[in-house]
């Protein structure tokens, strides 16, 4: 790969790094995986003028829950790492459900949660994922730490509310409201590919009621979407077929997908309200045996 | 005291690859590895727009950056006569554009520079001021009433249209179809793939001042070829000029063109006196090189009511993109369609096609097709398969009930070929019985009344591979024979050259195995060599399967006259006369007692140190060989699939091939190429597509949108076989490279039509991408035509 000419700094801590993107005034691009900015950088859709490479940064690898719940993905977490935690599945079912179907195992090995949501690529698995789980994402600037709520993180395809001297440091899912259930599926003509559609569901339920839910849409519009209208449709219900039905199609009205060489519109739209009532009719008995 | 074939590598043996101990220690020595002293890189600047007037080309920017030695546009080629070359198709393509560009990732411009990083920044700094023109992206719009004219480089070109040819009888068929109890019709679209070798074309032109020699490395199939069309484009003395195929990563039909990148190298090695470079990126080798199929074929089957095919209606249009750039055995535009329905006995058939110019990438035979079999052979097992629904006759029957049979050969097919053998009928019963075909069939059944959509697919054919005979085939004027020169040493080692060039194939394995089984050298005392002009015999390349039909036929025959040879050393050696002796494998003996005798190697010693009298010393030779036909082999491919009702997603359960390409030199190496077929066969009828919007913006042009199956993907495969020998070859063999990716995506398309069945839907284009599979299953109609491309 032949990309454009651009220096390069490997900090060695957050503090450096932040200062380092100040100086370079909005013409740095962080480097965490690298499994999006240098295929962008090989195809010279990206230039950057300087490349800041955040491997060397001790202490930003980890994934894990603080006392209360709450979930933390620091921005070195491949992944990989998240793939391979075989307790993942019981404190964050969407995320477990949703890391082996990122990319491919190559990718896998080097990208991470944190540079995906940074990406903001409508087509990312994790950004919808976040979004249904509440999520946020911890930015550091000059100016000290401030928290961003996955929701509004995106702005539109690969662009997001980040200022130029700011790094994201970790991911945050709240800790649940009762027990947590979910799950994530994608639709992809092979391993590797982008979603044709993804669907993330997470549900909270306390007893057999559903007492928090979110769902976000991979690949159907120019951003990540967060059919949050859909899934609040649930809260203070118990799960059943019929709420389930009303949900899907209410997620895949909210889809906006367009036409493509991945398939039309219909069947993409179809392919939400699908995929949305598989996930909750497999959860469907799990709310009902804590009953 | 006889030597055991299987042991010393013969015919027959699994012997391991000889060329994977490089290979797979990352030890391989392709274009790219090449580094010569004073090498300079080049780049190639492609355009943006499919179809568009160049008004003028800046360069002074490119110029003035540090580093660049030359650029080269379409004007500085046009003032030494090198803006157009000749194609291998009797055809113009432009090197360089100098008028329009006509295609998008068209060669513009090229830029020589220290190093490749200065030559990619000082293409971006070439400034291009085009006036775009209206796009044609497929055959209707091509032939639609002022259509622009897209080739309006070419005096008495008036229209879009390459060609339009025929053959069959019209009037015949005709005929048959007034006596037909049913007509079964199918139109159907082959997409246009790529066959995306994993390394792309490359080039290192070395003009050496003091010799004026001309040395390219070069990603070529066909190193021979090129070095004649070298000669004419360049106006180069041939003997000055030569040509060196190293290691290639891959092929499948892409490397057979002459591609501007080569030229330009060339060009600008001489101009500027050094080595220059030229490594295509993966985009430019998906955007601008040799691709496969694109074309559109409807037809129609008179039948008789019990299933008998009585006549065949064909036509085609393809889609040959900017320039008429295939390979062509030139007598037949359409390539080899015309083998269509070879295995069934079907008295008359007439087909029509047409060629057309649009806004795309040139080529059309590439990928593992040999020249439009591909395409002839998906068309006849499609039409095969909806033929049997429209009659409710069992698919497998139709089949049986139209097979040439064993003792019918040799056969005229309905189009004029001559196919000598085969055993149709029981390739097809090993098969079923493989899969386990009355037990689906009940399954399936058992599974509808669940909801659930289970579907079988059958696929059978036998493909003209080994192109050609010098009477038929040529390219360019140039017949297509092969070589092979054998040089025996004193210790019995040995040298063999061809004039194939190995791409994966195995040549380096399989060409000593036909030595050793000719003459009992072991195989891993012989060295095979192919790709290098100044030393292999001349030789028309690898494609088309026929390296072990021709080139693999002059291994043998070159073999033998060695032998004859080594038969007056053995006598002269044993002190009799030649009627004396007889031969097994590594030895001649005394025919009135065995066990005195010579071995091979014994003789090749002699042919070094003892000599009869007035013979001529050494043990060398070369052969020449012109097939008589083109070999048969016959392929049957059977698969079952699940189809999702609520997805569309369907998932290939079982995969059968049973393939009779003759006697197997090394049975694991054919057995390699039926598997990395039918992987092919799977991904086309699956996802791999190029398709452009109406812009003629390429989608597909990198592996994100080129979807190619993993491992992870890709289906296991029951592979079986018959051998029925080829009458005609030296040792029996048949081509084989080829026919699961020509016979394989009819089957994995039946099956999950089979699977649809009852919804009225006859035909689904490929690839059946899921949206395309539920769209036909929920609204009961065909989804047919090139896929929808991207909108906005
Ligand atoms: C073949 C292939 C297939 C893929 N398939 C999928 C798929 O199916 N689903 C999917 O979701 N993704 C897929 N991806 C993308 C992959 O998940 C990437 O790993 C991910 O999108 C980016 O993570 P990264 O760490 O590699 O980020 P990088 O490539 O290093 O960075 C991506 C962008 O985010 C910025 N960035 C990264 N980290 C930070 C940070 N801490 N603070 C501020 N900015 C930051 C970078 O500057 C850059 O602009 C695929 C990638 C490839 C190459």
């Amino acid at each position: 790969m032949y990309p454009a000419r651009f220096d390069y700094a490997a900090p060695q801590s957050i503090e450096e790094a932040v200062e380092l993107l100040g100086r370079a005034n909005g013409e740095a691009k962080v480097l965490a995986g690298g499994q999006s900015l240098v295929p962008m950088m090989k195809l010279r859709f990206a230039s950057p003028e300087m490349l800041i490479d955040i491997n060397n940064i001790p202490g930003l690898a980890y994934h894990s829950a603080d006392p209360d719940g709450t979930y933390r993905i620091g921005a070195l977490c491949r992944h990989v790492d998240l793939e391979k935690d075989e307790n993942l599945a019981s404190q964050q079912p969407t995320m477990a459900a949703a890391a082996p179907l990122i990319a491919d195992p190559i990718v896998r090995t080097r990208g991470t949660l944190v540079g995906s949501l940074c990406h903001s690529d409508p087509q990312g698995d994790w950004a919808s994922v976040m979004s249904a789980l509440g999520g946020s994402i911890v930015a550091q600037g000059p100016n000290g730490r401030r928290s961003i709520s996955c929701i509004d993180f995106v702005t539109g395809p690969f662009q997001n509310v980040l200022e130029f001297d700011e790094l994201a440091v970790e991911a945050v899912v709240p800790a649940p409201v009762g027990t947590r259930a979910g799950g994530y599926l994608k639709l992809e003509r092979r391993v590797g590919d982008f979603a044709t559609v993804g669907v993330a569901v997470s549900i909270e339920f306390s007893g057999t009621q559903v007492t928090r839910a979110g769902i976000g849409l991979t690949g159907v519009g120019a951003s990540t979407i967060c059919a949050g209208e859909a899934a609040t449709m649930l809260v203070g219900q118990d799960l059943n077929a019929d709420n389930i039905d009303r949900v899907a199609v209410l997620a895949a009205e909210i889809s906006q997908p367009r036409s493509d060489h991945r398939g039309s519109e219909a069947y993409k739209r179809h392919m939400v309200a699908t995929f949305v009532t598989r996930i909750l009719s497999k959860l469907l008995p799990t709310t009902q045996k804590v009953a | 005291m006889t030597i055991d074939e299987v042991k010393i590598g013969g015919l027959g043996a699994r012997r391991s690859r000889v060329e994977d101990n490089r290979f797979i220690r990352g030890m391989g020595n392709y274009v790219d590895d090449i580094t010569l002293p004073g090498m300079l890189h080049m780049e190639i600047l492609r355009s943006p727009l499919a179809h568009a007037r160049i008004k003028s080309i800046d360069t002074s920017a490119a110029m003035a950056i540090p580093g660049v030695q030359l650029v080269l546009t379409g004007e500085l080629l046009a003032s030494r006569n090198l803006a157009w070359m000749p194609t291998l198709s009797y055809d113009t393509q432009a090197v360089l554009a100098t008028d329009k560009v006509r295609f998008q990732g068209q060669e513009v411009a090229c830029v020589v520079a220290d190093d490749p990083y200065i030559a990619k920044d000082a293409c971006e700094a070439i400034v291009v001021d085009y006036e775009a023109l209206p796009v044609i992206v497929n055959p209707t719009q091509a032939m639609a009433d002022g259509a622009p004219i897209i080739r309006d480089d070419k005096e008495n070109q008036h229209d879009n249209v390459v060609f339009d040819w025929e053959v069959g009888d019209k009037d015949g068929t005709d005929r048959a179809f007034a006596a037909a109890d049913v007509v079964s019709e199918l139109e159907l679209h082959y997409p246009r793939s790529h066959p995306s070798p994993i390394e792309t074309c490359g080039s290192i032109a070395d003009f050496d001042r003091a010799t004026s020699k001309l040395t390219v490395y070069m990603t070529t199939q066909a190193p021979h070829i090129i070095r004649a069309a070298v000669a004419m484009v360049a106006e180069l003395p041939e003997h000055m000029i030569r040509i060196v195929s190293p290691d290639l990563g891959g092929g499948f039909g892409n490397k057979v063109p002459i591609y501007p990148g080569y030229v330009v190298s060339i060009l600008a090695s001489i101009l500027l006196e050094r080595p220059v470079k030229w490594i295509e990126d993966k985009t430019g080798n998906l955007i601008s090189t040799g691709f496969g199929r694109d074309i559109y074929l409807r037809g129609q089957m008179a039948l008789r009511n019990d299933g008998k095919i009585l006549a065949v209606r064909m036509h085609t249009d393809s889609d040959h993109g900017a320039f008429f750039s295939d390979a062509q055995p030139s007598k037949f535009k359409i390539g080899l369609m015309h083998s269509a329905f070879a295995c069934y006995d079907i008295p008359v058939a007439h087909l029509t096609a047409r060629g057309v110019y649009t806004n795309k990438a040139p080529g059309g035979v590439a990928y593992r097709c040999s020249f439009r079999i591909t395409e002839a052979m998906f068309f006849q097992e499609r039409m095969v398969q909806v033929a049997a629904d429209d009659l409710g006759i069992d698919q497998a029957e139709i089949r049986r009930l139209n097979f040439v049979q064993d003792d019918d050969f040799p056969h005229r097919t309905p189009f004029g070929f001559l196919t000598d053998s085969g055993q149709y009928a029981k390739c097809l019963d090993i098969g079923l019985e493989a899969i386990g075909y009355e037990d689906f069939l009940k399954q399936k059944e058992e599974a509808r009344k669940n909801g659930r959509l289970l579907g079988i697919g059958i696929s059978t054919m036998t493909e003209p591979l080994g192109a050609g005979n010098s009477r038929e085939y040529d390219i360019l004027g140039i017949k297509m024979f092969d070589s092979a020169e054998l040089r025996v040493h004193m210790t019995g080692k040995a040298i063999l050259r061809t004039g194939a060039k190995t791409q994966g194939q195995g040549h380096e394995t399989t060409w000593a195995q036909i030595v050793a089984h000719e003459l009992g050298i072991p195989a891993d005392d012989v060295v095979v060599e192919e790709g290098d002009t100044d030393t292999a015999p001349f030789g028309m390349g690898t494609y088309a399967s026929r390296s072990t039909p021709v080139a693999g036929a002059a291994v043998s025959m070159v073999s033998r006259k060695i032998r004859a040879k080594a038969r007056k050393i053995a006598a002269h050696l044993l002190e009799v006369s030649e009627e004396d002796i007889e031969w097994e494998l590594g030895r001649f003996y005394l025919r009135s007692s065995p066990e005195s005798g010579v071995t091979i190697q014994e003789c090749a010693t002699a042919a070094y140190s003892n000599v009869p009298d007035g013979m001529e010393p050494g043990l060398e030779n070369n052969a020449y060989y012109d097939p008589p036909n083109l070999t048969w082999p016959f392929g049957c491919y059977i698969t079952t699939v699940e189809v999702d009702p609520l997805t569309g997603v369907w998932d290939v359960l079982n995969v059968v091939a049973v393939d009779d390409c003759g006697v197997r030199i090394n049975p694991m190496i054919v057995e390699g190429q039926i598997m990395g077929g039918l992987a092919e066969a799977y991904a086309i009828a699956n996802m791999q597509l190029i398709t452009f919007d109406s812009e003629g913006n390429c989608v597909g042009s990198n592996y994100m949108d080129y979807l190619l199956p993993t491992a992870w993907e890709t289906p296991g495969f029951e592979l079986h076989e018959v051998v029925t020998p080829c009458p005609h070859h030296p040792i029996g063999a048949k081509g084989v490279g080829e026919c699961a990716t020509v016979g394989g995506p009819a089957a994995f398309v039946n099956a999950v039509l089979d699977a649809l069945k009852g919804t009225g839907v006859r035909n689904i284009d490929m690839p059946l991408l899921p949206d395309r599979v539920y769209e036909a299953l929920t609204e009961g109609h065909d989804v047919s035509g090139a896929p929808p491309t991207r909108t906005g």
